[in-house]
C-alpha cells in the first residue's frame, strides 16, 4: 500500500512568499495616499507654540501658509538673526504678503475664496511686532480668516 | 516546428521594487495634522464710522508688555489665573438680564455675556509664545462657559457638539444640532477684540 505511505521527511516546508508583493503593495498604496509632500523647505527656525484649545484645520487645499521666525543656521550670515517672514520658498518683506494672497486666490476657484484660511506658522520666539504687521497686511487685502498654528499641548511648555 | 510558449517573466524581484518604493514613501510621509487657534481679524474700518461708547465695566483689559508680564484690569496676574478671572468677568451678569449666568452679579463688573468684551493689547516686543498662551486661555474661558451651558441644557459639551457637527459619519439631526450650537454661541458670544 505505498499509496498511503506518509512522507517521512524531517525538514519544515518552506513558507509560501508569493503573497509578499501583494502585502507590500498594499502598504505602499496606503503610504502613497497618506503622504503629503512638503511644498516648501523651511529656511527659518519653526518651533510652534503649545496650546490646548486648538482646532484642526480641515481641507488642506484651502490653507495659505505664512511662516515666520529667525533664519536658520545656513542663512544667518546672509539674512541676520532677526525674525523674518517666509512665503513659499523664499524670504519676503511684510509688503509682499498682499501679492502672495492675491496669487493664492488666483489659483483657487472663485467660490472657494471666502473659505481660504491663512495659517500663521510662527516660531515661539518671534516678537509680536512682526505678527502685528502681518495681521495688518492681511486686513488690508481682506483675508480675515486666520489660524495661529500651534501644537496640541499644555501652555506651561511654552 | 512546435509552437513555443512565451517565456514567463520572472516576478521574483517585484517585491524588492515594491519595498524600495514603500521605504521612499515611508520616509517622506508627514502624518502631522495642521491644528491651531482659529481667529477672525476685524475688517479695516471706514473713517466715517462713529465710535461706539462702551461702559468701562463691560471691558476686560488684558495687556501684555515687552517683558511678557501681564496686566489684567490694571493688576499684575499670572497666566494660570487668567482663565478663572475671564470666566468670572464674562459670567457675572451684573444687570440681571442673563438668567443662565452663574456669576456673582457684581454691579461693578460686566452687565451680561453679550455686552462683555475682552480687550487684548500687546506690545511689539511681546513674545509670540506668551501671546498664544494668553489667547489660548481666553478662548478656553469661552469654551469652558459654553461647555457648561451645553452640558446643563443638552447634556453634552459644546466641543462634542461641534465635533459631531463636522463629523460626516455622525448619525443624528444636523439641523437641530446646528440650531443648538448657534444658540450657545449666541448666549456666550466670543467678543475678543485686539487693539492695534
Amino acid at each position: 500500500m505505498s499509496k498511503f505511505k506518509k512522507k517521512k521527511s524531517g525538514d519544515l516546508p518552506a513558507v509560501n512568499t508569493a503573497s509578499l508583493p501583494d502585502i507590500v503593495f498594499m502598504l505602499l498604496f496606503f503610504f502613497m495616499v497618506a503622504t503629503v509632500m512638503r511644498d516648501s523647505s523651511l529656511m527659518i527656525e519653526n518651533r510652534l507654540p503649545n496650546a490646548d484649545q486648538v482646532e484642526k484645520l480641515e481641507q488642506k487645499n484651502l490653507v495659505m501658509y505664512i511662516y515666520a521666525g529667525k533664519p536658520s543656521k545656513g542663512y544667518k550670515a546672509k539674512y541676520g538673526t532677526e525674525a523674518r517672514i517666509q512665503l513659499n520658498d523664499k524670504f519676503a518683506e511684510v509688503g509682499e504678503i498682499g501679492a502672495f494672497i492675491a496669487a493664492e486666490r488666483a489659483e483657487r476657484r472663485e467660490e472657494e475664496i471666502p473659505f481660504l484660511t491663512a495659517s500663521l506658522k510662527v516660531d515661539k520666539e518671534a516678537n509680536m511686532g512682526l505678527i502685528g504687521d502681518i495681521k495688518q497686511e492681511l486686513r488690508k487685502v481682506n483675508a480675515l480668516k486666520i489660524n495661529y498654528a500651534a501644537i496640541n499641548g499644555d501652555i506651561s511648555k511654552n | 516546428m512546435a509552437k513555443r510558449a512565451a517565456p514567463e517573466v520572472n516576478a521574483g524581484s517585484m517585491a524588492d521594487i515594491a519595498f524600495l518604493l514603500l521605504i521612499f514613501f515611508l520616509v517622506t510621509t508627514t502624518m502631522e495634522k495642521d491644528s491651531g487657534i482659529n481667529r477672525k481679524l476685524p475688517p479695516i474700518q471706514e473713517d466715517d464710522q462713529e465710535d461706539v461708547i462702551i461702559k468701562q465695566k463691560n471691558i476686560f483689559t488684558v495687556l501684555i508688555n515687552g517683558k511678557d508680564q501681564m496686566l489684567v484690569e490694571d493688576e499684575l496676574m499670572q497666566i494660570k489665573d487668567l482663565r478663572a478671572a475671564a470666566i468670572e468677568f464674562l459670567d457675572n451678569g451684573g444687570d440681571g438680564s442673563c438668567n443662565y449666568c452663574k456669576g456673582s452679579k457684581n454691579p461693578r463688573s460686566s452687565d451680561n455675556p453679550d455686552k462683555a468684551i475682552i480687550s487684548l493689547k500687546n506690545e511689539r516686543e511681546t513674545s509670540y509664545a506668551t501671546y498664544i498662551s494668553v489667547q489660548n486661555e481666553l478662548v478656553g474661558a469661552y469654551n469652558d462657559l459654553r461647555n457648561k451651558r451645553a452640558q446643563e441644557q443638552f447634556g453634552t459639551s459644546f466641543i462634542e457638539m461641534q465635533k459631531n457637527y463636522k463629523d460626516v459619519k455622525w448619525i443624528g439631526n444636523k439641523t437641530k444640532l446646528k440650531e443648538r450650537i448657534d444658540q450657545i454661541k449666541l448666549e456666550y458670544p466670543q467678543k475678543l477684540s485686539e487693539v492695534q
